[in-house]
């Protein structure tokens, strides 16, 4: 209840959140006057985004429009830049992430990442999917291989790897061994999946068995997927951000934004007349 | 549009083919030269070596009879003070190493220490000797012991370690570091687990390269005072020694020419060693290679 009320007086300040805060779903992550600075570049501009539960939400934009910045916000690997800078709030589950106080691990073993280009360790499959759960401390071997099975089969990869689960990860195939990070991902039971083009180095066929499992995915996991392919977005996600120069120009369910966009500018991107 | 004149360019090309040719032997000119060094080096070693070497002449201790002359102690003291420059070495190495690299901003004041440290790799090995003579030896009393060595010889090759080491983490993907962040793993989960596994392999490679320098190098010694005559086994970290390199310079140096040949064997025991640590430098590395 306490929750609610603080969200209606958050409303009443900030009426660009409006629209977006009264859709129904809960929300994962609330995203407000956002900005961010590279050095002396503006990269995100007066960001408000809210990201809900069990939803795909898409980011699409033209290259440098900082989607890749504000996904890795959302779990701040974006600090790995020395130079960074924020200001604002994000708010995951209520808290503030970008407090000095809030444990970065704690948010990433919450907020599971993958990557644009598949990355598994030079371990074996099975070390690979192991890694999360060793690092929070699981030691005991039934229970590791239990979450690497599990792990392996929500990934849905579980039957092509299950004979060679002790071999080198690299010997697999890039679509693979993308959804072995995927896998790796999953291991540590995150709530929400932030997703970085992890189709972009797939071939179609590997392109298809990923964006099917980011539909089964959907079932318990909240996602967030950035991508250079509007098809793509317009196939898999429920809502779709559309980012320009910074800022996100038009926020609103997939289908309004592909056929009856309400910016111009959104208009003119989805129809592939610039970007 | 006819920047490109064919008839020219076919009547130079037999020049440029021929400047091509000439390159390449000029090159595998400079491998010969090298090899043949290696050769004629190896083939004097052997030559004059084999007739002094054999299992009397490890037993022996240094004797003014040139057949009754052996490397016991100066074997058994070397590869002491291998034992103290190894674990030091590697250990300050690797971690000034890991510091610069994973943890320090990369700011004038690192660029500054990194160009020192460069700088130190070419510093003479005799300065070294002198600032192990001053600290070690005199400031904290440890003698001409093998501790003191060992530290002198330490601090000698570090400068190359830390160098290597920083190549071999650099070379480490940053795609690997960002994946285990990504799981929420620490600064030091991410080291230890994916960084050093990875980079093992070459910080090996550099840090016994290094320790085969430190096993060769004599400046030093002769600075700090290590006496080349000792009819004992050391006894502790902080007793008297001699090393290979002591010995071998000694013996070089004595008017009797039979000692040329019992040099020759000195210089043989320490090349069997060189070989046989770098032999376990390939062996470490292939096994930690075979894992991944």
């Amino acid at each position: 209840m306490v929750r609610a009320f603080d969200e209606v007086i958050e409303m009443n300040k900030e009426k660009d959140v409006q629209v977006i805060s009264q859709q129904q779903a809960k929300s994962v992550f609330e995203t407000t006057r956002l900005n961010l600075w590279y050095g002396e570049t503006h990269a995100l501009k007066d960001i408000h985004l809210t990201i809900s539960e069990n939803e795909v939400t898409a980011i699409i934009g033209p290259s440098g429009c900082g989607k890749s910045t504000y996904l890795k916000t959302l779990n701040r690997m974006v600090e790995l830049v020395p130079s960074v800078r924020t200001s604002g709030e994000i708010k995951y589950r209520d808290e503030n992430i970008l407090s000095k106080h809030y444990q970065v691990e704690h948010l990433r073993t919450k907020v599971g990442m993958v990557f644009q280009k598949p990355n598994p360790f030079p371990k074996s499959i099975y070390d690979n999917i192991a890694y999360g759960p060793r690092i929070h401390g699981i030691r005991n071997k039934k229970i590791l291989d239990q979450i690497v099975e599990k792990s392996l089969r929500d990934a849905a990869i579980w039957d092509e790897v299950k004979d060679r689960l002790h071999e080198n990860a690299y010997g697999l195939s890039g679509g693979q061994q993308q959804r072995i990070c995927i896998a790796r991902c999953l291991a540590i039971e995150p709530d929400v999946i932030l997703m970085d083009e992890p189709t972009s180095a797939l071939d179609p066929i590997s392109t298809l068995k990923v964006e099917e499992l980011i539909q089964q995915l959907k079932a318990n996991y909240s996602i967030v997927i950035v991508t250079h392919n509007m098809q793509q977005a317009a196939r898999i996600s429920d809502k779709t951000a559309f980012f320009l120069n910074g800022e996100v120009v038009e926020f609103d369910v997939t289908n309004k934004i592909f056929t009856n966009p309400h910016d111009k500018r959104t208009e003119d991107y989805v129809s592939g007349r610039f970007g | 549009m006819a920047y490109i004149n064919h008839e020219t360019v076919a009547k130079k090309l037999s020049v440029r083919r021929l400047k091509n040719n000439l390159w390449k032997n000029v090159f595998l000119l400079a491998l010969l030269l090298a090899l043949a060094a290696l050769v004629i080096l190896g083939y004097r070693m052997i030559s004059q070596g084999t007739a002094y070497l054999n299992w009397e002449f490890l037993q022996n201790f240094s004797s003014r009879f040139p057949e009754k002359a052996g490397v016991h102690a100066a074997l058994i003291g070397s590869i002491a003070m291998l034992a103290i420059v190894a674990p030091v070495s590697l250990f300050l190495g690797v971690g000034a190493a890991i510091y610069l690299e994973e943890y320090a901003k990369k700011n004038k004041f690192t660029q500054f220490i990194q160009m020192n440290i460069s700088n130190l790799a070419g510093v003479p090995s005799i300065v070294f000797g002198l600032l192990g003579l001053t600290i070690f030896v005199r400031m904290l009393g440890m003698g001409k012991s093998i501790l003191a060595a060992g530290l002198t010889m330490s601090l000698l090759i570090l400068p190359v370690v830390i160098v290597a080491a920083q190549e071999a983490i650099r070379a480490v993907p940053d795609h690997l570091r960002e994946a285990s962040f990504g799981m929420g793993a620490t600064k030091w989960q991410t080291i230890y687990k994916v960084v050093l596994p990875s980079a093992i392999p070459g910080i090996l490679t550099g840090g016994i390269l290094a320790l085969s320098r430190a096993i060769g190098e004599t400046a030093p010694l002769v600075v700090i005072g290590i006496p080349v005559i000792v009819q004992f086994l050391p006894t502790g970290i902080l007793s008297e020694f001699t090393a290979l390199p002591m010995l071998i310079f000694d013996w070089a140096k004595r008017p009797q020419e039979e000692f040329q040949y019992v040099a020759a064997a000195g210089i043989l025991v320490l090349m069997i060693l060189l070989i046989f640590m770098n032999s376990i430098a390939v062996w470490i590395r292939n096994k930690f290679q075979k894992r991944y």
